[in-house]
This record gives C-alpha cells, structure tokens and sequence, in this order.
C-alpha cells in the first residue's frame, strides 16, 4: 500500500494562488469607476463575450479570468438577485450582500476543490439618491482565493492591476462627466496592457450604471456611443 | 436564499420551480374546491392596434360580488420596456402573475444578454397561464390581453389568452373581462389601425365609458374622485402612460357630444 505524500497546507494555498493569479493575469483588465452620474465599467474586450452584466437594478457585475467560470458566476449572481427581488422587494437586493455570497463561494472553492476559480471580479453598486441610506456607490472587489475588498473612486481586477492603478491613483477625479471617466478609463486600461496598445471603440466594452434612469441602471454603450465619447 | 442551486437555465419560473418550489405562486391547493370566498375581482381591459403600436387600456374598479373591493386598481402593467399585460379576472393571481412575467422577461434578458422576441415573450405568458389552470378550474382564472411593440418587425401586436393557456394573436383589437364585449362593440365602430396618437387614445377612452356604461361591474372615469382609466401606449420608443389631464379633456368631451352638445 502507497502512503500518499506529505504536502502542507501552505505549500498547497501557495501553489493554488499561484495558479490562479497566472491564470488571471494572462486576461485583459477591467475596471470599474464612479464619475458624476454613476458609475463606469470599462473592459479591453473585442470579442462579443462580454466581461461586463447586469445583475440587478443598480448592480452591475465585472469579471476578468476564466470566461466560462466567470459567466457561469454571473448567473448565479442574477439568479440570486432576481430570487430576492421576487420574495422581498426590489430595493432589498443589495451589492454588499451580493459580493458576500460571491467571496463566500469562491473562498470555499479555493480551499476544497483541487483547482482554484481562475476569476476576479467585481460588483459595483450605485446610489439612488430617492433612497435614503441607499444614495452612495458602493465598488467591491472579490478575488480568487475569496478576498473581499471595498473600494472608493475605482477599482481594477485583472491583467497588470498596478500600471493601471498607478494611472487611476493619479488622475482620478470626483464627479468627472461620463465622457472624461470614458477617456480615463481608457488610458488606465492602455497602461494596463503595456502602454504601448492603443484602444479603439471597437476594442472596448462600455457600459453604465446610469443614476438618471429610472429602475433598471444598467446601460450597455454602442461601438458608435463610445466612438463618439473618445472623440468628442 | 440559496447561493448556487439546482437550475441552469434562463427562466425564471423554471427556477423557482427547481430551487424555489415555496416561491412559486400556487393558488389552487389553497382553497377548497367549492368555495365561496369572495375576491376582487378585475373587469374590463382592451388592446388595440394604431399607426404606431398599441394601446392597452383599462377600468379601476375591482369588485367583490356586487360590492366595490376597489376604486383606483391598476389593471395594466409594464413587463418590459416594449411589452404590457392587461388582467382580468381574480385580482390576486393576476397581479401576481403579471410580476412574474415582469422578471422572468428581465431574468432572460440577463442570463443570455438578449432580450427574448416578442412571440417568445407571448409563449412564456402562455406558460403561465397553463401552470395556473388548476386554480383556474376552481375559480381562480386569469385571462390577460399581452400586447407590445414588435421590434424586429416593425409593428405593434397584441394577443388574448384562455384559461388553458391557449394563446391567440388579434389583428386588429380585443377586450376582456365583464365589459369586454361592449368594449369590443364600441372599438369595432371607432377603432381603424391608420389612426394616429391622439385619436388613439380617445378611441380608448369612449371604448372604457361604453363598457362602464353597460356593464356595473366596470368602473367608469370617476371625476368626482379624480380616477381617470389607465391607458398606456406602447410604440418603437417605448411605452408612454397618457396623461390625466389628456384623459379628462377627452371625456369631457364625450359626455358633451352625448349630452347633445348642451353641456
């Protein structure tokens, strides 16, 4: 009979990290960012799978990493959202819990199954100012190990997280006009990807959680819509 | 609340009924077979086709037997941003399935990035109704009109349903409930599909006071109260709800040409 052989827990947690945080960063970043109306999802994408969905009236979900791990994920999170919004109210289904269960379920992936989610992701929440104690953004951020942040301003998940950071840590502003946060969101994702890429409307995806509209938030941007926000 | 459960697919009534089984609307096991409970009951709603769409209107009188359950009801509602549902029947189940509709249309939308067409939408309404028949046979019946704004084919649609779930597309107008068939008889002499807006909406609102006026159990404009019908119009931009204001002017001067214009 074979003994199977001895491997510590760290040696295991470093290595699953290890392979998840590889599996990441071979993607595109994306990236989430408030500005005056609401908040902005922008995504190195030219393909039409999309790295950004709604999820619920003022949620919107942003993964990077394995695509079918990540829209299978996005499922799970509508299906969530939509359960409760059914059996309490719409104004119930809230982006914190949701980024709880989502940190919940791939913390629990990470330390039971052989191999981690290769995803990061986040939630993004907007205000509804006819709501008391609903008025402000709320950006969370969830990891592949089930790390769970909040974030103020903006926050990046995948590809090279710091250089696009670094942009946004210097030239973030409060209250930008949409067209302006389209335009920073963009150099941030250039700087991203090396700095050296120049993106297109037609290799972003954009969308929004507009403040302005009426229940359901979430707005995805045309190629045209965003063609025209870069060059005006 | 489950995180991660059973059903993978896009419906949101399939899922309820995999992981939710205690959330799904069932009316039927809930009251014995001959029962003479009474609940509000809704009347009279209409559909019709114009230049641009189509019109849904409806009474807001709920009633109870022969009395009033409610005065101010809304018996119209949007499912999406190019679809709505007019109920009639048991006030209950119809609302309820009408908010049913409203989020497995959106959970779609969602889960497979686009929305559903609009026979598809139709279907799903179809679906409904069928799962509801047992209640149905107890009393309990929902018999909607679904119209909406075909955006693939440019045009307006609207269907009626019955209790079986059998579903039937109109090609000009249709009304149900208790008032239906007066609201039918007046649409037929006052509707044609080239009319415009404005001439739309006063359509609507002689066929609502023709069907008030034959049937008791619909609820006319009520202007002592200030409770005007809801009539919304559903076109290639999206659905627009008609303003009081409109609706006053236009029975007032309906009741001026009935009163032989002394009024």
């Amino acid at each position: 009979m074979s003994m199977p052989f001895y491997v510590s827990p760290e040696q295991v947690m470093a290595d699953k990290a290890e392979f998840a945080r590889k599996g990441i960063a071979r993607g595109k970043s994306n990236l989430a960012l408030e500005f005056g109306g609401g908040i902005l999802l922008i995504a190195e994408n030219s393909t039409g799978l999309n790295k950004i969905g709604e999820i619920y009236d003022r949620i919107a979900f942003a993964g990077v990493g394995k695509f079918s791990e990540f829209d299978q994920l996005r499922k799970i999170g509508v299906r969530f959202a939509d359960t409760k919004g059914y059996s309490y109210s719409r104004d119930d289904v809230r982006g914190k819990g949701l980024a709880n269960a989502y940190s919940q379920v791939i913390g629990d992936a990470f330390t039971r199954d052989p191999k981690p989610l290769e995803v990061e992701m986040i939630i993004a929440e907007v205000g509804d100012l006819r709501l008391a104690g609903h008025e402000n953004n709320s950006i969370y951020k969830v990891m592949y190990d089930g790390f769970i942040s909040d974030h103020h301003g903006w926050a990046v998940i995948g590809g090279n997280e710091e250089d696009a950071e670094a942009v946004l840590r210097s030239e973030y502003a409060e209250g930008a006009p949409m067209g302006d946060a389209v335009h920073l969101g963009r150099k941030a994702l250039e700087r991203g990807t090396g700095g050296s890429s120049s993106l297109g409307a037609e290799n972003l995806e954009v969308c929004v959680l507009d403040q302005s509209l009426p229940v359901r938030k979430f707005r995805r941007l045309s190629t045209d819509e965003v063609r025209g926000l870069l060059d005006g | 609340m489950l995180f991660k459960g059973n059903y993978h697919g896009a419906s949101f009534a399939e899922l309820l009924q995999v992981d939710y089984p205690h959330l799904m609307p069932q009316f039927a096991s809930q009251l014995p077979a001959s029962s003479d409970v009474s609940i509000p009951h809704g009347t009279t709603v209409l559909a019709f086709k114009f230049a641009e769409g189509v019109v849904v209107a409806g009474d807001r009188l709920a009633t109870e037997g022969h009395r009033v359950a409610s005065r101010d009801v809304e018996k119209v509602f949007e499912t999406d941003s190019h679809s709505l549902m007019a109920i009639s029947g048991a006030a209950g189940p119809c609302i309820e399935m009408a908010r049913l509709l409203g989020v497995e249309l959106e959970h779609y939308e969602k889960i497979e990035g686009e929305a559903l067409e609009l026979d598809g939408k139709a279907n799903r309404l179809s679906n409904l109704i069928r799962q509801n028949l047992p209640a149905a046979m107890q009393g309990l019946v929902v018999v909607p009109l679904y119209a909406g704004y075909d955006l693939r084919r440019n045009v307006g649609r609207l269907w009626k349903f019955d209790i079986t779930g059998g579903r039937y597309e109109e090609a000009e107008f249709e009304a149900t409930g208790s008032g239906g068939l007066y609201a039918r008889e007046s649409l037929k002499n006052h509707c044609d599909a080239g009319m415009d807006r404005d001439a739309a909406i006063a359509a609507a609102v002689r066929a609502l006071t023709d069907a008030a006026d034959e049937d008791r159990a619909t609820g006319g404009i009520d202007l002592q109260r200030g409770i005007y019908s809801i009539i919304k119009v559903c076109t290639e931009t999206g659905i627009e709800t008609a303003p009081e204001s409109e609706i006053d002017t236009l029975y007032r001067a309906l009741l001026a040409e009935r009163s032989g214009g002394n009024d």
